[in-house]
């Protein structure tokens, strides 16, 4: 039954400012279109994540044999100090942003984000924040004391430190940093002010609800970062010292004052991925998702106990109370473990489809799954102690924002590319995306647990030739390939897809939620008309209006 | 089926289009923002005490007398403006524009007052040999009163900027946001200072 609205008349985006006669670049450059923002966004990530995954390439072609292969010590501080900066900063975070951009405002039936100019300004920071980045190859070499810049590494202290790469770094992520402020504040507010009469806190999607406690979290941590960002820039620059001993400053202080937001930002990186899964999983298995509100007060949990955690990346600096951090680490998992009930829950006896978008978002619960369990035995200050710097770490950040937050990306964006572009991405190219990199993934990261138990530590770029390490290290090198490989199918599949002439239906998923009540892709001003909204699915009610008709009767002349 | 035309929501711009009996659009963006802006402080007011608490003595040997009156006067003058500054907030609630402009002017005035007895504090220090790179005293000082030094001076263009638009005769009772988010502003840089005061002067 076809329940979207009609396709609009052309005339009727010129009558809500959309002129015909501005070039198309002019009419994308000045854009404050959350719609065409959230598209420059998912492109500007996508391409960060090609460029950081060409460093990842580089650093296992570095290691798939003991020695010195292609880059030299220092230039292998830089490739892994760049990869993690360029994933994190330039990749995850915004390219998350990037689909709340596009999808919150259609999600809570609002026309546009609350700021539209400030998103705008949100958006075209990052682009600026990697030419700034980047543009320390060119003028004496990158940042090179990891993507964390522990001081006193990154003060200036011999051979690292000197470089303008980090000052160049702390330029950058202030101006991410920035971004991620101003779309946190346009997140919450359009949340709260801007939803459709009938949408009520409760009846948001998921989605919509890991967007709001994000931008929480990024609101209140991200300034933190700022400051310690702030002071990291005059001590090298204008002589301060407040990471540096030997004028009375505290090194173990940047460790304090990184962590507290860089911990939160693991939640920033990883909410909105279990959003779009919980949105996902539904759809594809023709059910609702089990516990709504046990979901939302899980995710709420997590973003609040997110902020006392952050010391568990310090066990070993010996100046952190071991036993609270311990503690509360292994109390985060629970909220985690609440949230694996409902989607396990969820799939039970529905009629699942495993479409690529469904298979991502499998995909995503099951290396998450594991991400989240290597992440516990990490709670333990023992075990920590054993395993800190080793390569169980390596393995436990990629299970958990490759695993997770990647595989959550691309289930996403199979499941809202016919939103975007009216056309669903080819199902057979899309299923070989999922394999080549689910195996890839595997082969590269799970080995890595190995590696860490036997030993090996991470960021070095030549390692004793041990016959287990070197047998490892070159199938995680074979594993990295088939990643960067996989990417193939998928490009192919955009290219392949766009160029296509004909269309899809407006809601191909039969979809819950008010993003598919609008035409795909939608009009500038989104919504014609809204439906009357009386639950978490308006759609699922629209479609099945006749069956709820009965029921729904009688309880309004009950009420009344 | 009874569905709603998106038509009448279309007729405010989006930034204005609040529920009735909320805070507006504006507002909460304001309130939001300066939320962030508390964490950025707490980020630098930690680093003191830490920095602080692990001082065998402190302020270090050697640090420049503090004048605590010279900073107690600063802090007068920077309180008053944030009454003046309400009493302009309530002047266009009654929709009285022209003590408004007066309140903006004389709020404006304190803020640079302030402003230039910050300068002349900061050059009676430098004077004395104290500056950022003259050990740990040094920088946090002058990064924890710069930064807030440099939100003042952000605040008094935001008051420019109202004061011009009341000018032009742009406030009513009704529709005054902007008024009201430069005063949230004003109050939030006011009791950073307030928190300052206390810690570098009085709290010894």
């Amino acid at each position: 039954m076809a329940i979207t609205e009609a396709r609009p008349e052309a005339a009727a985006d010129q009558a809500h400012g959309v002129s015909p006669r501005r070039h198309p670049i002019v009419e994308w450059l000045t854009t404050t279109d959350h719609k065409k923002i959230g598209i420059m966004y998912l492109v500007n990530s996508y391409f960060w994540f090609g460029v950081a995954g060409l460093l990842a390439v580089f650093i296992r072609a570095e290691l798939a044999e003991p020695g010195t292969q292609f880059f030299g010590e220092e230039r292998y501080n830089q490739l892994f100090t760049m990869h993690g900066t360029t994933m994190i900063f330039l990749f995850i975070i915004p390219i998350l942003a990037g689909f709340g951009n596009y999808i919150v405002p259609l999600q809570i039936g609002a026309l546009d984000m609350a700021f539209p100019r400030v998103n705008a300004l949100s958006f075209w920071m990052l682009p600026l924040a990697g030419i700034t980045l980047y543009s320390s190859y060119l003028l004496g070499g990158p940042a090179d004391a990891g993507w964390t810049e522990y001081a006193p590494l990154s003060e200036g202290v011999g051979a690292q430190g000197n470089s303008i790469g980090i000052d160049l770094w702390i330029v950058a992520l202030l101006l991410v940093g920035t971004a991620s402020i101003l779309g946190a504040v346009n997140f919450i507010t359009t949340i709260f002010n801007m939803r459709a009469p009938g949408m009520t806190m409760f009846r948001m999607p998921l989605f919509t609800w890991t967007i709001l406690v994000t931008s929480l979290l990024v609101l209140l941590a991200t300034p933190v970062f700022t400051s310690a960002l702030v002071m990291l820039l005059i001590d090298r620059n204008l002589g301060g010292s407040f990471f540096n001993p030997a004028n009375g400053g505290i090194a173990v202080l940047w460790q304090n004052v990184f962590w507290f937001y860089s911990h939160p930002a693991v939640y920033v990186m990883v909410l909105p991925g279990m959003g779009i899964i919980s949105d996902v999983l539904p759809v594809f298995s023709r059910k609702p998702l089990f516990g709504y509100k046990a979901f939302v007060f899980a995710t709420a949990g997590i973003g609040a106990l997110g902020f006392s955690v952050w010391a568990h990346h310090m066990f070993v600096t010996g100046q952190v109370l071991l036993p609270f951090f311990s503690i509360m680490t292994f109390l985060i998992a629970v909220p985690t473990g609440v949230k694996f009930f409902n989607w396990i829950a969820t799939l039970v006896k529905g009629q699942i489809t495993f479409s690529t978008a469904m298979l991502f978002a499998i995909g995503f619960l099951t290396m998450f799954l594991i991400g989240g369990i290597d992440g516990v035995f990490l709670a333990s200050p023992p075990v920590d102690f054993a395993l800190t710097e080793t390569y169980w770490v390596v393995a436990h950040i990629h299970y958990v924002l490759f695993g997770g937050s990647v595989f959550a990306v691309y289930a996403g964006f199979y499941y809202w590319f016919p939103k975007f572009s009216g056309k669903r991405l080819k199902e057979g190219l899309g299923k070989l995306h999922f394999w080549l990199q689910f195996i890839g993934f595997n082969l590269t990261f799970f080995s890595m647990h190995i590696l860490g138990l036997l030993g090996m530590p991470r960021r070095i770029q030549d390692y004793a030739p041990l016959k287990d390490w070197v047998g490892l290290n070159q199938l995680q090198t074979a594993g990295a390939l088939l990643i960067a490989l996989s990417t193939a199918p998928f490009l192919a599949n955009v290219v392949m897809t766009i160029r296509r002439k004909d269309r899809d239906p407006e809601d191909p998923w039969e979809g819950n939620t008010l993003e598919w009540y609008t035409t795909s892709p939608p009009p500038a001003h989104n919504f014609d008309s809204l439906p009357e909204i009386h639950s978490e699915r308006p759609l699922f009610d629209l479609r099945h209006a006749d069956e709820l008709t009965v029921h729904s009767d009688a309880t309004t002349t009950g009420a009344r | 089926m009874a569905v709603v035309d998106t038509a009448s929501l279309q007729e405010r711009p989006a930034s204005e289009h609040h529920k009735p009996g909320g805070i507006s659009t504006s507002l909460l963006g304001m309130v939001l923002f300066i939320a962030s802006e508390v964490m950025f402080f707490g980020g630098l007011f930690g680093a003191y005490f830490t920095i602080r608490s692990a001082a065998p003595h402190w302020p270090p040997e050697g640090t420049p007398h503090l004048t605590t009156w010279y900073a107690a006067v600063l802090t007068t003058i920077l309180v008053s403006s944030s009454v003046t500054m309400q009493l302009g907030v309530w002047a266009i609630r009654r929709n009285d524009s022209r003590r408004l402009m007066l309140w903006l002017a004389v709020s404006l005035l304190l803020g640079l007052c302030f402003l230039a007895g910050q300068a002349n504090e900061y050059r009676m220090l430098i004077e004395e040999g104290m500056t950022l790179s003259s050990g740990v005293f040094g920088s946090t000082f002058f990064t924890l009163t710069g930064f807030h030094g440099a939100h003042v001076a952000g605040g008094a263009c935001f008051i420019l900027i109202v004061l011009l638009r009341a000018r032009s005769g742009q406030f009513t009772a009704r529709y005054h946001d902007t008024v009201e988010m430069a005063s949230y502003y004003w109050h939030f840089v006011d009791v950073v200072w307030l928190g300052l005061f206390s810690t570098i002067y009085l709290l010894r």
